[in-house]
């Protein structure tokens, strides 16, 4: 039991920092309280406190919920490359992926319950207490595989650490195949959110074989982005060896990703385009505008510019190599796909309606409240897991009275 | 106005409430008193209704459950409304299929059905405006296209020339997307064609509203706006007792109604005769009739979704 008091020490040891630390933890904490307030006044009066209508029924909370269940999926992938290319500290990569999944997870089930009309009956889609529409809806599926997802990476995080910060050897047969069983449950996750969009007849936007494809092509983009500037972070703050070929690699991994991402967008333009079909008013309300309604044209093609300028600056190996350029990359992704998969693939969806309406959608002041106190939580969670993991991957946060812990690339280096 | 009634069902047949088909309901209750029960303590004290939350599913209730929920329904309308209502739940009743058919070279665009609905089915008056009927406004050069459409068109002057009027509400599709999108089985088809809602059961997620093609079904943004007086006490459970906050709503065919032998309120108001409904399994049915000698179309039939709801040009 003494142990269980020693480690809440420890941690509570770990989360203190320098200014620049409380300054970013204080910002996450005021957009907490944001989120909870403009959360309290929706609750109140209804989900009538978002722009939401009838005709464009989900909207910018669904869209922050699908891009991030990219972001999550996204973060575990990086697993692949670690292995093929041999990454010295893999460990300490696979630990930061599945903290940002943990994370980004998080922010998604916040995302929709917040987007619920009744989360107080959120037991009804559970199963043995509730009645779950099992397999037929989309929803069901969507629900069980962020579950399970969520719930193997909270078990790889914690077996690992906990084996780490008492000064033991990790059993590679118990974290080999749940890291091996992750990597699928990433895809599933994202594949079935798509699905969850793809599967409705009466959203020609949506209802197209190629959105499954792009929603991972997309994630391989901004996922590893975010890995990227964190592992910049870590490497200043912690003695934390990751090499720069590491993070060049990804890069450029990343820029196939965008490639594929935009040759799927352009395979996809050109369908809507040349067959111009009833159902090209989509597509023209997100590029063009349909008349006088224009609210997502500026955004559809800063997204698109975004994804082009990086996936250049990615392909180039000179700009790739800077890490200047390679940052500002990074950035560049995390907006266009923040664009593309979310607004970008949620309203155009809906808009014109079922029934040929057009009505413009854009968030209230209310709904980004809400989105920051999402967000806030979500990075609030990221950066302290981050702040107890990575004292403990570098050993410099041990049980006590441990033996000599073995030293982080060691253990690292014992993965085939 | 003297009240029509549906010839082919006999208004006097009983027809239970009882569950169809029930989810093995033993070892459910079970479980979920197992794993509620120690929720139960602290979910009270947040005001929850604890028998809402540990209630079970519409079809799993037995009789004498299904009447508490009944009377406890009318209990919430009188404290919400200070009016007696009567809320029932009679079920489909053996041998019927409703369908529905509609005339759009009578339809004059009048919205007279939109606002009968209304009144009957005690929808939201405003704050959020819900209307389960929505009139489209078409152009006769275009046919049937929704890009050529306009729902907010002026009262005035209609029938206006060049234009004729589509009037459109749930289909009661036979392959209905939004019973297979729900998450909880919250809506269902119920034997008589109607899809219906548990306004209990509903977690407000529109997966439903996303999934129709038809925009036909209506989201309670806030708690329904609806005036005490204006109120119809004559209710069922599955159709238009009164809504709370953050759940979805559609027409049910006045459920209320149809399942007692009379014509929905849309039927019963339309000034034109526009509209047909009937039992499709009767030969002798009005809806019959249509279809075997008017050429009847669905709309958006490329989805298959297979509606129970017929457009027809009479003449």
């Amino acid at each position: 039991m003494s142990g269980i008091f020693d480690f809440l020490r420890g941690c509570l040891r770990q989360v203190r920092g320098g200014r620049a630390y409380q300054a970013w933890v204080a910002a996450l904490l005021t957009m907490i309280a944001v989120g909870i307030v403009s959360y309290v006044h929706q609750a109140r009066i209804g989900l009538i406190a978002t722009n939401m209508r009838d005709q464009v029924s989900w909207a910018f909370y669904v869209g922050n919920f699908t891009f991030l269940v990219g972001v999550a999926a996204a973060a575990v992938l990086l697993v692949i490359p670690a292995y093929v290319y041999q990454w010295k500290p893999i460990k300490e990569v696979v630990v930061l992926g599945e903290l940002l999944a943990i994370s980004a997870l998080t922010m998604c089930l916040l995302f929709i319950a917040v987007d619920m009309g009744r989360p107080d009956r959120a037991l009804h889609i559970m199963p043995f207490v509730g009645t779950p529409n099992w397999p037929r809806s989309m929803l069901t599926w969507d629900a069980l595989v962020l579950h399970v997802y969520l719930i193997i990476n909270l078990v790889l995080v914690l077996y690992l650490l906990f084996k780490t910060y008492r000064g033991e050897t990790y059993d590679k047969r118990i974290f080999l195949p749940l890291v091996l069983i992750s990597i699928p449950a990433s895809i599933s996750t994202h594949t079935v959110t798509a699905f969850l969009y793809n599967g409705m007849a009466a959203r020609p936007y949506w209802n197209a074989s190629i959105l499954a494809p792009r929603f991972i092509a997309s994630a391989f983009c901004s996922g590893p982005a975010v890995m990227l500037i964190l592992f910049q972070v870590l490497r200043r703050a912690f003695k934390f060896d990751i090499k720069d070929e590491a993070i060049w690699k990804i890069a450029e991994l990343m820029a196939y990703a965008m490639f594929l991402n935009l040759f799927l967008l352009g395979a996809e333009l050109f369908k809507e385009y040349y067959s111009a079909t009833e159902h090209l008013l989509y597509t023209e309300y997100f590029w063009s505008g349909i008349g006088p309604h224009r609210a997502l044209v500026p955004y559809a093609w800063l997204s698109l510019a975004c994804s082009v300028i990086a996936f250049v600056l990615f392909l180039i190996p000179g700009t790739r190599r800077n890490f200047f350029t390679l940052n500002l990359g990074c950035l560049l992704i995390w907006a266009g796909v923040y664009i593309e998969k979310g607004m970008g693939l949620i309203i155009p969806g809906m808009t014109p309606d079922t029934l040929g309406e057009i009505y413009e959608y854009t968030p209230t002041r209310m709904e980004w409240g809400v989105a920051a106190g999402v967000f806030g939580v979500g990075f609030l969670v990221f950066t302290l897991l981050v702040k107890i993991a990575v004292p403990i991957l570098v050993g410099t946060f041990r049980a006590p009275r441990g033996a000599p812990a073995p030293s982080p690339a060691e253990a690292a280096g014992t993965i085939p | 106005m003297t009240r029509k009634s549906l010839p082919l069902i006999e208004a006097g047949e009983a027809a239970p409430g009882a569950p169809e088909r029930p989810l093995d309901p033993a070892r459910r209750a079970f479980l979920r008193t197992a794993a509620a029960g120690s929720a139960v303590a602290a979910l009270s004290s947040c005001g929850l209704d604890m028998e809402d939350f540990l209630r079970k599913h519409f079809k799993e209730l037995s009789p004498a459950e299904l009447g508490r929920v009944l009377a406890k329904v009318e209990q919430r309308n009188q404290a919400r409304f200070g009016r007696k209502t009567t809320v029932r739940a009679d079920g489909p009743r053996p041998g019927v299929e409703f369908g529905y058919g509609l005339d759009l070279s009578r339809c004059v665009g009048c919205r007279r059905c939109v606002y009968a609905c209304v009144r009957e089915n005690n929808q939201s008056r405003e704050h959020p405006q819900i209307h389960w009927i929505r009139v489209l406004e078409m152009e006769k050069e275009h046919g049937v296209d929704l890009a050529h459409s306009e729902i907010y068109y002026e009262a005035e002057g209609v029938p206006r020339p060049g234009k004729f009027y589509f009037p459109v509400q749930c289909q009661q599709c036979r392959n209905p997307p939004c019973v297979k999108a729900c998450p909880t089985q919250a809506t269902w088809k119920e034997k008589d064609g109607i899809v219906v809602i548990d306004y209990d059961w509903c977690i407000g997620c529109r997966c439903c509203m996303s999934a129709c093609p038809y925009g036909a079904r209506h989201f309670n943004w806030a708690t329904p706006n609806l005036p005490a007086a204006e109120l119809n006490p004559d209710q069922h459970y599955l159709g238009n007792r009164p809504r709370p906050k953050g759940v979805v709503e559609k027409c049910t065919f006045c459920i209320q109604r149809t399942r007692q032998g009379r014509y929905p309120a849309c039927v019963e108001v339309c000034p034109v005769g526009a509209r047909k409904f009937g039992n499709l399994l009767d030969p002798e049915s009005e809806i019959r009739k249509v279809m075997e000698t008017k050429r009847v179309f669905v709309f958006k039939e490329e989805l298959a979704t297979h509606p129970q709801f017929y457009y027809f040009y009479a003449t």
